[in-house]
């Protein structure tokens, strides 16, 4: 077995782009579940507005990287509000099931035969990511430590997406540790103390809404802009759910814990994914095939989700009692 | 070696949510598809490639599954086309100007290629979707989408039955509901496949199914429940279960469409302006039939008179002398053994597929929601109103968009109505 090649497709994975997409996700979503308590189940749906946001401006409509960008963002603050207006006044198992619910339409709509023209159908919107190349300040080539490296065009959607999720997490440091965070936690806790208070509890759920999911659609333009293209299954619920293990697993309501989470979930699967393929390949296990491998692999997925909620709902940073997980 | 690792990571990315095309772990570049019509397989069909110079690439015949692959030398643009000659009679592509498509393949991506087909001659006399079928009048189509409403709605509301008295009695939202009736499906595939006749399998796999819901709820959530898990927390597990579940199923059965061994292809039967198959008469009455039983059951029985005590307040009843645990255990068989039912129920009308319980999940969802979260019977009718409305909603939407259509009424009953139909004000809290 090449143990070289595990390790380093691992740390290749833990630092690669996939975990800059999941960390941008995670911290959207911790802005909703981790501080603000809500239980966002369509991050999906976030991330697929600021992908098909950039990508229909530019592929569809010809218009300049930054106005995709622009739209994203834009898109995605709409759909917090078009989202938050009916569902932040129910309860949580209300709000999942809404909240999952607008995420599959997002899904449904940007794949569907009648909107083609605009949004590709199945098959995607491809050739819009020139723009954002030709910004590229890496030359051609490989760029790496030893055997770890990327070439010129991950290597500057890595830089950039490392860069957002600093920013990201500086602004949800200080965005939590303001009094406006504190209120989004107090929320958290007990909702109705927050309104006995005078706070517009409404308003503020809806503003910690719109923030993650701007965040969200961070990711969605890195996810999009890393593959140069956008295929609507990328977005379907999985998305959302593996973004709540990295979060969970990380910790939520912490700063850095999405960051970790999503660091180490990439890098555990991988080594897992690789470790598997390697011993497969050379007759070290020998009653599955390669083929079984990842459906193996996203089962310890959903039992390392079940098993952290049972026995570390914390994950690594955060702390038991500000986490919630008993919220009605 | 350097690329060929980026190229790896950047198609892990797509695996991860593109696990639909299972075969898409094989190495190397190829085209890929499967024909269906209705659900079921059509094979024999001749598929080509050439590349973007006209060049051939190879060709590829459906097989017995409807499956057909076309291994290409390398990533770069090929023109895939299907010889709507060699169809079967009755079957015809549903867009006739898409029977060559011009694809881009990747390095390393095993190409998905659509091409939808519909029923020619045999859906028409009834269904009314053709062009030549002038004489069928609105009313005749709106008839045959208010049965295939009700169908729908029926399976719907077996599954929905199970997560609102789950709900009910625990308060769980479990959200691997979807994956109970898979499992329902597989079951009993596992026993036909093993010789016995669907109708003995069936009864079986809902007498397993049962034993799975009971064993789940004694060794699982029951202790998680003592444990005093949050809810939210155990809704979170349920998804990881879920997960779990379905890559497990993916594992055992390789993410291929199985069929069972019998009732796969039925003549069709026409009933004054609708058309349907035996099966699927069989099918909406053993579903009436059980939904009135479970409903009786539930009015009527001792065990029935405790469960709604246990949902409307468990402390009450337990005070009251019921066993609360008891009643949740059976409550959990039950609407395990209902989940795979309708997954039997669904397997025989579609295909079984590791996904297909997890692709009515929401649609059952939107019913519980409608009628009420925690009311059986607000489950049912809310189930039978989401069915019809999403197949009679494709009288003014694309078919492709009739799920979102519910999905987007369901947000706007909770503006309006946030209980629900048959709910009560007080649950929303």
């Amino acid at each position: 077995m090449d143990w070289n090649l595990i390790f380093t497709r691992a740390i290749e994975a833990g630092i690669g782009t996939e975990a800059v997409i999941y960390a941008l996700a995670a911290i959207g979503l911790n802005i909703h579940f981790g501080y603000t308590g809500l239980l966002n189940f369509g991050q999906a749906g976030f991330v697929a507005v600021g992908a098909y946001g950039l990508a229909t401006m530019i592929a569809t409509f010809g218009l300049p990287f930054w106005v995709g960008v622009l739209t994203g963002i834009a898109g995605a603050v709409v759909f917090a509000l078009l989202l938050g207006i009916p569902t932040l006044r129910l309860r949580a198992d209300y709000l999942a099931i809404v909240t999952i619910a607008a995420a599959e339409i997002v899904r449904l709509v940007v794949r569907s035969i009648a909107l083609q023209g605009t949004f590709g159908g199945t098959d995607g919107l491809e050739a819009f990511s020139d723009g954002f190349y030709s910004m590229n300040p890496y030359g051609p080539g490989e760029y790496g430590i030893g055997p770890i490296g990327f070439d010129n065009r991950t290597m500057w959607v890595l830089t950039v997406g490392w860069v957002l999720v600093a920013v990201f997490c500086v602004l949800v440091y200080l965005a939590m540790n303001s009094p406006w965070g504190r209120v989004l936690k107090a929320i958290r806790e007990d909702e109705d103390a927050v309104r006995s208070l005078g706070k517009n509890v409404f308003s503020y759920k809806m503003q910690a809404l719109v923030f993650g999911g701007v965040v969200g659609a961070f990711a969605g333009f890195l996810f999009a802009l890393s593959r140069a293209a956008t295929q609507p299954d990328l977005f379907s619920t999985e998305l959302t759910f593996y973004a709540y293990t990295v979060l969970i697993l990380g910790g939520a309501a912490r700063v850095l814990g999405p960051v970790i989470g999503a660091a180490l979930f990439w890098l555990l699967l991988i080594l897992v994914k690789t470790g598997m393929e390697e011993a497969v390949n050379h007759q070290v296990i020998t009653f599955i095939s390669v083929n079984q491998v990842g459906a193996i692999n996203y089962m310890l997925v959903g039992l390392g989700l079940v098993l952290l909620l049972i026995f570390r709902p914390q994950g690594i940073l955060g702390d038991k009692r500000e986490i919630a997980l008993d919220a009605r | 070696m350097r690329s060929a690792v980026i190229a790896f990571t950047a198609f892990l990315g797509g695996l991860i949510l593109f696990l639909a095309a299972p075969t898409a772990w094989a190495d190397g570049e190829a085209l890929k598809g499967t024909l269906q019509n209705q659900g079921q397989p059509v094979s024999g069909v001749k598929i080509s490639a050439v590349t973007d110079s006209n060049a051939p690439v190879g060709d590829a015949t459906s097989d017995a599954k409807g499956e057909w692959s076309i291994a290409v030398p390398k990533p770069g643009t090929y023109k895939v086309t299907l010889d709507a000659k060699t169809l079967p009679s009755g079957v015809a592509l549903k867009f006739k100007d898409r029977s060559s498509l011009t694809l881009q393949v990747y390095e390393g991506n095993v190409r998905n290629v659509l091409f939808p087909l519909v029923s020619a001659g045999a859906a028409n006399q009834g269904g009314g979707q053709g062009a030549d079928t002038n004489t069928d009048t609105v009313w005749d189509e709106l008839a045959q989408l208010l049965f295939d409403g009700l169908a729908l709605g029926l399976i719907i509301a077996l599954g929905a039955l199970g997560i609102s008295l789950i709900f009910g009695t625990t308060g769980l939202t479990n959200f691997a509901h979807g994956e109970l009736l898979t499992i329902g499906a597989f079951i009993a595939y596992v026993f036909n496949t093993a010789g016995l006749h669907l109708l003995i399998a069936a009864p079986l796999a809902v007498i397993v199914a049962a034993g799975f819901g009971y064993g789940q709820e004694r060794f699982f959530w029951g202790p998680l429940r003592r444990r005093k898990t949050g809810l939210v927390s155990m809704m979170i597990i349920s998804i990881g279960l879920a997960i779990f579940l379905r890559y497990l199923l993916l594992f055992i059965f390789k993410g291929e469409n199985l069929p069972y061994e019998q009732y796969v292809a039925q003549d069709g039967i026409q009933l004054g302006p609708i058309s349907t198959t035996p099966k699927g008469l069989v099918a909406m009455g053993v579903e009436i039939v059980v939904l009135i039983l479970v409903g009786l059951a539930l009015m009527f029985t001792r065990l029935g008179k405790a469960t709604r005590a246990v949902s409307d307040n468990p402390a009450l009843a337990a005070s009251s002398g019921i066993n609360v645990d008891r009643i949740i255990r059976i409550v959990w068989a039950a609407g395990t053994a209902v989940a795979g039912l309708a997954g039997v129920l669904l397997g025989t009308t579609q295909i079984l597929n590791y996904q297909m319980g997890q692709q009515v999940l929401l649609l059952m969802f939107a019913g519980v929601t409608l009628g009420g979260l925690g009311t059986a019977f607000g489950a049912l009718v809310g189930s039978l109103v989401v069915g019809i409305f999403v197949q009679v909603s494709t009288l003014w939407i694309p078919p492709e968009l009739k799920t979102v259509g519910a999905l987007v009424v369901l947000i706007l009953v909770l503006l309006v109505r946030p209980q629900g139909i048959l709910g009560r004000r007080e649950r929303i809290g």
